[in-house]
């Protein structure tokens, strides 16, 4: 006995090992092979892009909570960590590091912390941080440097942006398919142009299999946004091959793997039931099909999981779980 | 046939079964035992005997105070020494006799043999006022007396008595003891309570990490040669052994929120509570004992013990070898719904199956921290509520949609609480909620129940 | 380009005008007809919201009180006197001035009187403690020191003090509005009246235990010994199961209880002096002293008498 007292509390006695931090960890775990992946496509550029974007998220998120909030500092919970990487990982490796510190800016500032911090937030920091720099630095978002590691290819516009002007110069899909000569297989491991993060689906997909398998997060979402994706391409290539993308190009491309496995799936922005979480991946993969056919930017991961995020409390209002014996 | 379990939410705690290898070893009768009036869900026992009196093992010294309530007999032989409000585990006051024991003198018409008696007497009406005369309640851990479960409701009907044998808490050993030392006792004390209910067959629930008890059951019901009782290994899950959950498991059917388990055919009894209904109906012998865990990593010995009902529990943790330097917090219970006991002088009650020592690392809280939304109360919740919003509207103090969101289904099992990565104390508030929620709908029943009757008049 | 302001000039005034008229046509329609009175009381209302006269805020008892066939159920604990006569002047009622009262914390088990025997690791929340146990100390009807009244008070009358483990009232900001009361789970805190300039005598304890265990528990406790019953010349006080209670209608403030009793559990506040023990013990001996003689005198008096008589 502690000084002849005893610790008296309600029940229960115990608790599971799960801790904010450790989940958090587990999330930083499952994105290093990616993270690892670019370092090695990109080289020092990106090693800087990901430590100014991590770095600046943990400083800002100690500066905003102790400063301006006088409350504890919360950067032990590793969320700040978790959404510097995601950030860095949704931007190319050219980005200036001035252009990735206002994204973190952003990121931490607006989209997190405005609305109390850790869980209070409508949509997710990271995604936030990257569309803003999107609309606000478009020539930065969307020069895609050539990978400088390894592989070496040439700089030019990512396969969905590729398609989108070759649409739009008369071409048919299949006519710059062959022009670019797009490989699937070659696309899997290793998605040239883009954003630091798209360019290894292999990488991502181990990353989620950790998380699925660590019971950090439920499958569901992930699965139901590669499926909406894959049949509604599906669909609009068996009407018209020549002006739609077919499914397997659709999902190996753009921000799919990473938003799906990474961005939608996070806690505080999905809705938390099953069958929430399956509408909410449907909303994401079609709409995600929509601004890819029909918008005007060749890709629409960000905007989707942004907008499903506004309606997740809706969702969760919607989809509860069933209750026992009612 | 596959492993069954309950359909929603649960948790997977380590089940520490630490103890599981002690054999239940009779405690030394203390010099003086403390007999509370309230060892039961309902009204207290009222006391029939003076300051002064000279009372024997298994001699009734308080009768029911109402329906729902029990016999209550004294565990020792000795001197009535007094009458009086003295504190319980938790502090409160509770009316409680005193009896500094002399001997140990048993009551007359207690068999004390060891012999097996398997005929069952064939007068259901007996056998249950013999199970009301012994005191018999649930054992499993709400202390429903048990005669006035065996007595459904006209219009129900049950169709299986189920015996549960799951022990999901962590820690306790004692039903998985008690089905190895006394399983032929625990087998017969379920026939009786099937033949009670009529005939109907009945289910010994265990858990997967109990395999020497099902093989030793198994082979107890082939032995003895009962028909209609079958063993069913249950999948490793918290909360398995809830009333609610477990008739899910075994049945595949959901007892409605505020109704009994009896509405969809169930009666559930616990493994010790099947032992005392033997003793009871068998032997004469009234619950006088029972077999109390006594565990913990930091505590000086393991041992699983039987003491007598009255116990000082600072008595039984000096038997084996007191309360060490590293204990934080003693436990009454389990640790996921268990009672953390404020004081050692209080003494054991019928319901009383562990005595659980932790450390501070084991016990301690954590603080708590902002919700991450991440819903893991939600999927360990057994029954499909949604803990972060009772929580979140228990402060609001929104009693509408707390009742809304079944808050009054709660069983308090603790997975919420246990799952929550930011610590957050769910199950603290929901239960506040709760106790208030289930104060209004007690409030309005009341109120309609004389509303109806004015009409009437 | 100066086309696009002005059109959009013109559309966004017309929308305007349009919507405006909407809104006053609903505003009409489903204008709810109410007594004028209910605003008017809840403009004399401090608006303060607290619920501590029983209604839900000011507004329901204005509306309440409107209805009402006189004032005998509401009165405003916040506003006090001030705010009933301006209240019962709108209705036109008369109303009876109630003496200003203020939230008494009747514990003083203070740290260093209440030794712990356990440690609370719960939520914060006396009620949530109370329902699981009688408390960290010995004594288990005192404070418990989780603060739901200092959470309860909207007025931040009240705070908890780190050394004693107490929460403290204070007497300015205090409206008497009863949530304390309510949010205790140990029924500790009693509105009692604020006295003559503040003066008044309260038994700062409620512990209901017999003596020895009340002192055991706690140096503070009213242990129920009624010295001060009986050293109380204004029949002000009781002794109910085992605790003092001084009815501040009789009290007349002279502070011998407070002399008198052996731990210190009755409590005086706002005297100009600090109580001298020993001059009021000395005080109460004199006095006894000469009722003594003066009983002696006249059972002299009366033995004279009869034997005259008897001559």
């Amino acid at each position: 006995m502690i000084m002849g007292k005893m610790i008296i509390s309600p029940s229960p006695h115990i608790h599971s090992k799960d801790s904010t931090r450790s989940l958090m960890l587990d999330v930083v775990i499952a994105l290093l092979p990616a993270v690892i992946v670019s370092f090695v496509f990109y080289g020092w550029r990106e090693i800087l892009v990901m430590g100014v974007s991590v770095g600046s998220c943990v400083i800002l998120e100690y500066a905003i909570t102790r400063y301006l909030l006088h409350k504890n500092s919360t950067i032990g919970d590793l969320s700040a960590v978790v959404t510097g990487i995601l950030l860095a990982l949704n931007l190319p490796y050219t980005t200036p590091w001035w252009v990735v510190f206002i994204g973190a800016v952003v990121a931490m500032g607006i989209a997190k912390m405005t609305f109390g911090g850790l869980g209070q937030n409508i949509w997710n920091p990271a995604l936030v941080g990257r569309v803003f720099l999107l609309v606000s630095f478009p020539t930065y978002m969307t020069t895609w440097g050539a990978p400088q590691g390894v592989v070496d290819a040439v700089s030019g516009p990512t396969p969905l942006g590729a398609v989108q002007e070759g649409l739009m110069q008369g071409s048919s899909v299949q006519e710059i398919m062959a022009a670019n000569g797009y490989d699937y297989a070659t696309m899997l491991y290793a998605n040239l142009g883009g954003s630091a993060g798209e360019a290894c689906a292999l990488a991502l997909l181990a990353g989620f299999i950790y998380l699925c398998v660590r019971k950090v997060i439920k499958p569901w979402i992930t699965l139901s946004i590669f499926g909406t994706v894959a049949l509604t391409a599906l669909i609009f290539w068996g009407v018209d091959p020549s002006r739609f993308t077919g499914p397997v190009f659709n999902l190996l491309t753009g921000g799919l793997v990473l938003g799906a496995c990474f961005m939608a799936t996070d806690y505080v922005t999905s809705p938390m039931s099953v069958w929430g979480g399956v509408i909410f991946g449907v909303g994401i993969g079609l709409l995600t099909m929509m601004i890819r056919y029909f918008g005007s930017y060749p890709e629409g991961v960000s905007f989707a999981i942004l907008i499903m995020n506004s309606f997740v409390p809706l969702i969760n209002m919607a989809f509860k779980q069933k209750k026992f014996g009612r | 046939m596959g492993k069954r379990t309950f359909s929603i939410g649960g948790v997977h705690p380590h089940d520490n079964k630490i103890s599981r290898d002690c054999r239940i070893k009779p405690l030394a009768i203390p010099p003086t035992v403390y007999i509370s009036m309230s060892q039961h869900i309902g009204a207290p026992a009222k006391p029939v005997v003076a300051v002064g009196d000279k009372v024997k093992v298994g001699q009734v010294v308080a009768e029911p105070g109402g329906f729902v309530s029990a016999f209550i007999h004294s565990s020792v032989s000795g001197t009535v020494k007094s009458i009086a409000p003295r504190a319980d585990l938790a502090g409160n006051p509770v009316m409680t006799i005193e009896i500094a024991v002399e001997g140990d003198e048993w009551a007359e018409g207690i068999d004390r043999s060891e012999t097996l008696v398997t005929a069952i007497p064939s007068d259901n009406k007996a056998i249950i006022e013999k199970i009301r005369l012994g005191g018999v309640v649930g054992l499993g851990g709400a202390t429903f007396p048990t005669h006035v479960k065996l007595m459904p409701p006209p219009g129900s009907k049950c169709e299986r008595v189920i015996i549960n044998g799951c022990e999901c808490e962590p820690y306790l050993t004692s039903d998985f003891r008690t089905l190895l030392e006394k399983g032929e006792q625990v087998v017969i004390g379920a026939a009786i309570l099937r033949q009670v209910m009529g005939n109907v067959p009945c289910t010994i629930a265990i858990e997967e990490n109990k395999p020497e008890a099902i093989v030793h059951i198994r082979e107890v019901i082939a032995k003895l040669g009962y028909e209609g009782i079958e063993v069913m290994t249950m999948k490793m899950r918290y909360p398995q052994g809830g009333e609610k959950q477990l008739i899910d498991a075994v049945m595949g059917r959901q007892v409605g929120s505020g109704a009994l388990p009896i509405s969809v055919g169930a009666v559930v009894q616990n493994v010790a509570t099947a032992l005392a209904v033997y003793d009871a109906v068998q032997k004469n012998k009234p619950i006088i004992d029972n077999s109390v865990t006594v565990t913990g990593a930091c505590a000086a010995q393991q041992a699983n013990l039987l003491v007598r009902v009255g116990t000082p529990l600072r008595f039984i943790l000096d038997a084996v070898g007191g309360v060490p330097e590293s204990a934080a917090k003693i436990i009454s219970g389990g640790p996921m719904m268990g009672r953390a006991v404020a004081n050692l002088d209080a003494a054991t009650v019928k319901g009383t199956g562990a005595l659980l020592l932790l450390t501070e690392a084991e016990t301690r809280r954590k603080p708590a921290s902002a919700c991450i939304r991440c819903g893991k109360c939600a999927n360990a919740c057994p029954m499909g509520l949604e803990p972060f919003l009772l929580n979140r509207l228990v402060k609001a103090g929104d009693m509408e949609a707390l009742e809304e969101n079944a808050i009054q289904d709660c069983i308090e099992c603790g997975c919420c609480l246990y799952s929550c990565p930011a610590n957050i104390p769910l199950l603290d508030n929901i239960r506040m909620g709760k106790g208030a929620v289930l104060g209004a709908i007690r409030a309005r029943a009341a109120a309609a129940k004389a509303a109806a009757e004015a009409a009437k008049k | 380009m100066t086309n696009i302001v002005i059109w959009t000039i013109a559309i966004i005034t017309v929308l305007g005008v349009l919507l405006a008229l909407v809104l006053f046509l609903v505003a009409k329609k489903f204008k709810v007809e109410e007594d004028p009175r209910i605003d008017e009381v809840e403009k004399a209302m401090p608006g303060a919201n607290c619920g501590g006269c029983g209604f839900a805020g000011c507004r329901a008892f204005a509306e309440s009180a409107v209805k009402a066939s006189d004032l005998e159920k509401h009165f405003c604990p916040v506003g006090g006197n001030d705010t009933m006569a301006k209240v019962a002047a709108i209705l036109g009622f008369e109303v009876k001035a109630k003496a200003p009262q203020v939230a008494v914390i009747r514990c003083n088990g203070t740290c260093s009187a209440r030794p712990k025997t356990n440690e609370y690791d719960g939520f914060p929340s006396c009620k949530v403690k109370a329902a699981l146990y009688s408390g960290d100390t010995g004594c288990s009807f005192g404070c418990l020191g989780c603060g739901d009244c200092v959470e309860a008070c909207q007025f931040g009358a009240l705070s908890m003090d780190p050394e004693t483990g107490l929460p403290v009232v204070d007497e300015e900001k205090c409206t008497a509005c009863g949530a304390c009361v309510k949010a205790c789970p140990k029924l500790i805190i009693e509105l009692r009246p604020k006295g003559p300039r503040g003066m008044r005598e309260a038994v700062v304890c409620v512990n209901k235990d017999k003596g020895p265990v009340a002192k055991k528990a706690c140096a503070n406790a009213c242990i129920g010994c009624g010295i001060c019953v009986k050293t109380c010349t204004h029949d002000a006080i009781v002794m109910e199961n085992n605790i003092a209670y001084i009815d501040p209608a009789k009290c007349k403030l002279c502070r011998e209880c407070e002399a008198m009793c052996p731990t210190g559990a009755i409590h005086g506040v706002n005297f100009p002096k600090a109580l001298d023990k020993e001059a009021v013990k000395a005080r109460i001996a004199e006095r006894k002293k000469k009722a003594a003689e003066a009983e002696a005198a006249a059972k002299a008096a009366e033995a004279e008498q009869s034997k005259k008589e008897e001559q």
